[in-house]
């Protein structure tokens, strides 16, 4: 029937037109396609890799965590269901042991319960984790003035999410010959900026741009519990992943119920219009 | 309210009761067996998608205003409690901003069929008004709610959109820091964006209601475009309870599964990756861009040179919609017999949705990469910026010059006797058809 | 009215217009109500970092003996009351006493191996302000608002309340650790 086929087109050109119109341009900023990190996310029918996100988080909590901190994030998060350390046998993510221990393993901040004076102590499982300075002033001194970002939600704050990150972490490239740098800057081809005040005139600008932070991985910096190879790319990889679950732990329960939805929609559609020709049979119209 | 007569009977004692002290359900019966052409297709059916969309907005703003806190040191981590610990938090935040989209993809369509089939002009130019107010309401409330997540676009496209204010001439500054509560965007605008952004929706359900007595005092229109007489009642209108209480279901349906669509696997395409950057008033992003639905507002604002004379094109391109019943001079509403007019509407949608596209790009960059432009003006015309400008032109032009002309100058196509008429006879045998100038003004 | 534009029962149907596609279609319409309901509703439950406060663990062993300590759970006081020797004894000589309006002995308000430990909230059963340490004619608690008095085992012995000091949920872990909820 024309006028619901002319409705599907309708539906159709306004997802294609909106989210056209919703991709930014591509701007002059070496719009550098993206490395692949082949996640089992993505997709609407993707999932977390369990193991992957324990990896990313031991990456996340040795290396990054020294300088970015994840403030929206809480240890009792870790053990929710999609989430690292996910136990179907606890009562509830904060009664969860693995999260209780590796809660106990961090120091936090609080006041002693009955001189009020600054202490610090194990952590628990409500707890925030807790961040490398105490303030943004103080992380930008200890940086050269530039501030390590918090990484709660870095994989929603970046276009290309996870597979940005993985492709910053291991887009340290050799920088090209005749590219001024200071002794602050290094060149990473996958982050955003414009190299052409920096290059010779009339030389090829090469992609990317300059990041205050020196390349953060070397391979073996981290020894995996379950014996996977700790090379760069592959812990690049999983605290990508982790990233991209802190940024959103429900995003697979989000998936799983849109199919749900989207499923049971379909079906009232199909009853509805019964309905509706049951009702209009015999009108001219 | 309209020449439909009351033919409800209370039956029960309690019905009899209520019918002599409120008649409520007097009302709610008469609504639903109200006469209605019996030839309305499915653009018609984003009235009801609207009033979704409307209550849709509103129970979920109630709900996430109980979790959220209005505070720039708070607000950011509010949302994201919302999105992590509180129960359902994440469904119910999703489906405020993307409803907040498919609210203004709605109206767009909306409109775009009362400017197609001639909705606005005599005698429903009251309707058509009302919908312009709640056009701006909207447009404003939409403001006001993207500011409060307090990302990096929130606080400088709040910035951006504020300032324009201060281009008033005279009064501009004063104003302004009235508006923001300080020199700066800070906790005190804020608080009272906050405020604002809640009060609104409940202005817009009001101008709605309003919308919807005009609606029935006037009657509704067809595709056709006729006046349906007392007469033709009984063969031309069906009531509204059940004929089209289930089309405007069934239509729903299907734009709740476009919703769906963008809720549950791509709740973050229509915003901006910036917006997951807590809000820093010392560092601008790259490229400040309102929400989509805004664009060619926006673009309208960047086409013109002077900061003041943007201003004015940008308020101006929305308040030409409502002295529009006065500016076409056809005798004829619908444009499925204006085929002239009707090639112009056509350039016209294309032309909005170039303006928005524009409105997404840098005003400097190229429009066909790699062509050389011409040593013409500025030498710049291979930019965004002229093509903004083109379509810009295009946008007025259509307003005040193409549709009083158009409307003076055409031939229109025979207009059948009744909107049955096609439908029996097929559109091309116009036995009975009238020349336009026949048909009465109501 | 609208007999002209429609045909009766559809082209020689049965005559009832409850045909079972629009029940269908009215029963899926209530089933997406309540779909969308639920999640509305339950948004105002407690939500996880609530939840995950709702179990404390502490230390006993710094109360010192005689004294207490007052920890906070669920946003609400718990008193943690280490007595002397002395107390318990008294304590448990009440245990049947005429005046207590909802018996109970000591022991049944503590936990073995640990009788000295007595864990109550701190809201007075009647309208729930926070009653005094060491006050009232038992040695117990008393509070201001409207003179409930009770003893060292935190039972309501004189004035108005109705109950003893709640002791909420509670177990020991390790040592002189116990977690409360």
């Amino acid at each position: 029937m024309t006028l619901s086929f002319r409705k599907t087109l309708l539906a159709i050109a306004a997802v294609a037109g909106l989210s056209v119109a919703a991709s930014p341009a591509l701007a002059a900023e070496g719009g550098h396609h993206l490395k692949d990190g082949g996640f089992s996310f993505e997709g609407p029918f993707g999932t977390f890799d369990q193991g992957q996100l324990q990896r990313g988080y031991k990456v996340y909590r040795e290396v990054c965590a020294s300088c970015h901190s994840m403030n929206l994030m809480h240890f009792r998060t870790l053990g929710e269901r999609n989430g690292p350390f996910y136990d179907p046998g606890a009562a509830n993510p904060a009664e969860n042991r693995f999260v209780k221990a590796l809660a106990a393993e961090a120091q936090v901040a609080d006041i002693d319960n009955e001189t009020g004076e600054a202490v610090m102590r194990p952590g628990i499982a409500a707890d925030k984790f807790p961040a490398p300075y105490p303030n943004h002033t103080a992380a930008a001194a200890a940086n050269g003035g530039a501030a390590p970002p918090d990484l709660s939600v870095m994989a929603k704050a970046r276009h290309g999410g996870a597979n940005y990150i993985y492709s910053l972490l291991t887009g340290y490239d050799t920088p090209p010959a005749g590219l001024r740098m200071t002794s602050t800057q290094h060149y990473n081809a996958y982050m955003a900026g414009d190299l052409t005040p920096f290059m010779p005139a009339g030389a090829e600008v090469p992609p990317g741009g300059f990041i205050a932070m020196p390349p953060p991985l070397a391979n073996g910096q981290v020894t995996y519990d379950d014996g996977t190879t700790a090379s760069v790319d592959q812990m690049a990889k999983d605290v990508s992943a982790y990233i991209a679950w802190a940024s959103e732990p429900h995003a697979i329960e989000r998936k799983q119920a849109g199919i749900g939805v989207l499923a049971f929609l379909a079906i009232f559609a199909g009853i509805t219009y019964a309905s509706y020709r049951r009702i209009w049979k015999g009108v001219a119209h | 309210m309209s020449e439909h007569e009351s033919t409800y009977v209370p039956k029960t004692g309690v019905e009899k009761w209520l019918d002599t002290r409120l008649p409520i359900i007097r009302f709610g019966a008469d609504y639903l067996s109200l006469p209605t052409p019996k030839n309305l297709n499915y653009w018609y059916t984003f009235g009801g998608i609207l009033a979704l969309c409307l209550v849709i907005q509103i129970v979920t703003g109630i709900v996430l205003a109980m979790h959220y806190t209005p505070n720039t040191e708070m607000a950011f981590a509010s949302v994201e409690r919302i999105m992590r610990d509180v129960n359902g938090g994440w469904l119910i935040r999703f489906v405020h901003a993307n409803g907040a989209s498919m609210f203004f993809l709605a109206v767009y369509i909306h409109m775009l069929r009362g400017l197609y089939y001639g909705s606005y002009k005599a005698p429903r130019e009251m309707i058509w008004i009302l919908g312009c107010v709640i056009f701006f309401l909207m447009i404003a409330t939409a403001f006001l709610g993207y500011v409060l997540p307090w990302g990096q676009m929130s606080y400088w496209g709040a910035e951006v959109i504020t300032n324009l204010i201060g281009a008033i001439p005279v009064i501009g500054e004063p104003v302004l820091i009235w508006l923001r509560g300080g020199p700066a965007i800070d906790n005190a605008t804020l608080n009272r964006f906050f405020s604002l952004h809640y009060l609104l929706p409940f202005v817009i359900f009001g101008v709605v209601v309003l919308h919807l007595w005009a609606l029935h005092t006037s009657g509704q229109n067809n595709p056709v475009g006729i006046l349906i007489p007392k007469e033709r009642t009984a063969k031309d209108m069906v009531p509204f309870h059940p004929y089209f209480t289930v089309k405007d279901g069934f239509a729903i349906i299907l734009f709740l599964m476009l919703f769906s669509l963008f809720v549950f696997f791509m709740p973050d395409a229509l915003g901006h990756a910036d917006n997951y950057i807590p809000a820093n008033p010392l560092q601008t992003p790259a490229h400040i861009v309102p929400e989509w639905y805004m664009l060619p507002f926006y673009a309208i604002l960047r086409a013109i040179p002077d900061k003041f004379g943007g201003v004015v094109a940008m308020f101006g391109s929305i308040g030409v919609l409502f002295i529009l019943p006065w500016l076409d001079t056809s005798k004829v509403r619908s444009m499925r017999y204006r085929p002239t007019m009707r090639t112009f509407f056509l350039i016209f949608v294309f032309v909005g949705v170039g303006l928005g596209w524009c409105g997404g790009q840098l005003p400097d960059a190229q429009v066909v990469p790699g062509m050389p432009s011409f040593n013409l003006i500025d030498g710049q015309l291979n930019s965004y910026l002229w093509l903004t400008r083109l379509f810009t032109a295009y946008y007025f032009a259509f307003f005040f010059i193409i549709l009083p002309l158009v409307g003076l100058k055409e031939t229109p196509l025979p207009i059948p006797l009744s909107i049955s008429e096609p439908v029996l006879t097929g559109p091309d045998a116009m036995a009975h058809a009238v020349p336009a100038q026949a048909e009465k003004k109501g | 009215m609208a007999e002209s534009v429609v045909n009766e029962n559809g082209g020689g149907d049965d005559a009832t217009r409850r045909d079972f596609i629009h029940i269908a279609a009215g029963a899926a319409a209530v089933g997406a109500g309540v779909m969308v309901a639920w999640p509305l509703i339950n948004q105002m439950n407690p939500a996880a970092d609530t939840l995950a406060l709702s179990t404390i663990e502490f230390d006993v062993g710094k109360v010192q003996e005689g004294q207490q300590v007052v920890i906070t759970w669920q946003g609400k006081p718990v008193f943690v009351r280490n007595r002397t020797a002395a107390e318990i004894a008294h304590a448990k000589a009440d245990d049947n006493a005429g005046d207590l309006k909802e018996p109970q002995t000591d022991a049944e308000r503590t936990k073995p191996g640990h009788e000295n430990f007595l864990v109550v909230i701190g809201s007075c059963t009647h309208l729930g302000c926070i009653p005094t340490f060491g006050a009232g004619d038992f040695g117990g608690w008393f509070c201001p608002c409207h003179g409930s008095h009770y003893d060292v085992a935190g039972r309501i012995r004189k004035g108005p309340a109705p109950k003893n000091l709640v002791v909420p949920d509670y177990e020991y872990l390790a040592g002189t650790n116990i977690k409360i909820g």
